[in-house]
């Protein structure tokens, strides 16, 4: 009975306009109504839905100017996702854990303190991708000490996740062992399956001169293309962002550290200014509230709010 | 007769035809621009130069890189190369349109990849 009660409790607060509702289902994928969402409350059934959180991009290690509360900002966003009146049943990181460096024992470093301060989340299952500054610079070989693969799957409640790794590469390629995986990994499943997959850097050409793209991530979605309910969420950008390609819809989260400007809107990619007034301005992570039995996902931004 | 007559003026128009065209496609060849060639450097974490101008026509690239294989990727040409240290990487292609084409490392090099990006600007004048 507590999913419901949450579902239902998402959905009042979607209709007041905190959340956005999206639906891998045909090609049918903007936001729904709130009539829409009156209507599906009405005819609620014994789904199997949950909800899980995904924060992304937290440079752990990084100092200057665009965030001078580097050092905190992880452990505040770590305090509010604990503070969540329902825990989510896991939480996905999907990249750029740690910032670069050139030191190998500097990189486990920060990655070591990485993880020391996300044990204390108050969550059963976190599951944890590379990005380009965790794992480019040593193809990966960091991160697998500390947090495992950097590519795999696994099933929650009937939706086959994907997690994809478009960093480790230093071109910023998945490869074609990976999309081979990729591809028969899916082929185990009924095409309808609701799908989602997870990756750190836009599998699309969102903005290439920022280097805001995969380079064979159009090979990606060709395989994914190939089923009619997937959705993708990534990271990369440090804001929200939403783009389909065809029926599939991407969604990008917001950053832990500090936000970058909206997609092509100046000559370079530089971080927007910190605000001392507003010194969590521009971040957060995501509640993501998912309903296999019609591939709809809820997306409910937060922002970094506990000391 | 008139064939006899024909085949002098084949063979007049003909003599007198092969130099002129010799003549003309020569002076064509003297005439076509030839590829302007501009020379980069790749250094973590920039270009040198970081802007240079061409006019529209053909250009080779030769490009060095001092420390790493970074990228150097235009999207708008789709025009992209690794560039293995060590050795000069020619890129020739023909640019007609003029305007501003933005460039970048496009192989995670580090700290400030971000920064390494420049642009090549296409004028006539």
């Amino acid at each position: 009975m507590k999913r419901y009660q949450r579902r239902d409790l998402l959905k009042l607060a979607a209709i007041g306009g905190g959340a956005a509702y999206f639906a891998a289902l045909g090609g049918c994928a903007a936001p729904s109504s709130p009539m829409g969402m009156q209507a599906r409350a009405g005819a609620a059934k014994d789904y199997d839905d949950f909800y899980f959180v995904q924060l992304s991009d937290s440079h752990w290690g990084f100092s200057g100017p665009p965030n001078p509360d580097a050092a905190n900002t992880l452990r505040k966003a770590v305090a509010t996702v604990n503070a969540l009146e329902h825990p989510p049943e896991f939480i996905v990181f999907t990249g750029d854990l740690t910032h670069t460096t050139d030191d190998p024992g500097e990189r486990r470093k920060r990655m070591a303190g990485f993880r020391d301060i996300v044990s204390a989340l108050k969550v059963k299952q976190v599951r944890f991708m590379p990005g380009e500054h965790d794992a480019a610079l040593d193809r990966g070989a960091a991160f697998k000490e500390f947090f495992g693969e950097t590519f795999y799957s696994f099933d929650h409640k009937g939706v086959h996740f994907i997690a994809l790794d478009n960093v480790s590469d230093p071109g910023a390629k998945i490869g074609d062992e990976q999309l081979a995986w990729m591809k028969a990994d899916l082929a185990k499943r009924p095409k309808d399956s609701p799908i989602v997959v997870l990756t750190h850097r836009p599998l699309f050409d969102l903005v290439p001169k920022w280097d805001w793209a995969t380079r064979d991530g159009a090979q990606a979605i060709d395989i994914l293309m190939q089923y009619p309910k997937v959705t993708v969420f990534y990271g990369h950008i440090h804001q929200e962002h939403h783009h389909m390609t065809g029926h599939i819809a991407h969604h990008s989260a917001k950053s832990l550290i500090f936000p970058l400007p909206a997609p092509g809107s100046q000559p370079a990619r530089t971080p927007l200014p910190w605000d001392p007034a507003q010194p969590n301005r521009g971040l957060g992570f995501r509640e993501i509230e998912a309903e296999p039995d019609v591939a709809n996902y809820k997306i409910q931004e937060l922002g970094v709010t506990r000391a | 007769m008139a064939s006899t007559r024909r085949d002098w003026m084949v063979r007049t128009l003909t003599a007198g035809a092969v130099p002129l065209l010799g003549a003309l496609g020569r002076h064509a060849l003297a005439q076509a621009p030839a590829p302007q060639v501009v020379k980069l450097v790749a250094q973590r974490f920039h270009y040198t130069p970081s802007e240079f101008r061409v006019k529209p026509g053909e250009v080779i690239l030769e490009i060095t890189s001092l420390d790493f294989v970074h990228g150097f990727n235009i999207p708008d040409l789709k025009l992209r190369s690794d560039l293995p240290p060590g050795r000069v990487t020619q890129l020739r292609f023909t640019v007609d349109k003029p305007g501003e084409y933005d460039f970048l490392c496009d192989n995670f090099c580090g700290d400030q990849h971000e920064e390494m990006a420049g642009r090549m600007i296409v004028s006539a004048t």
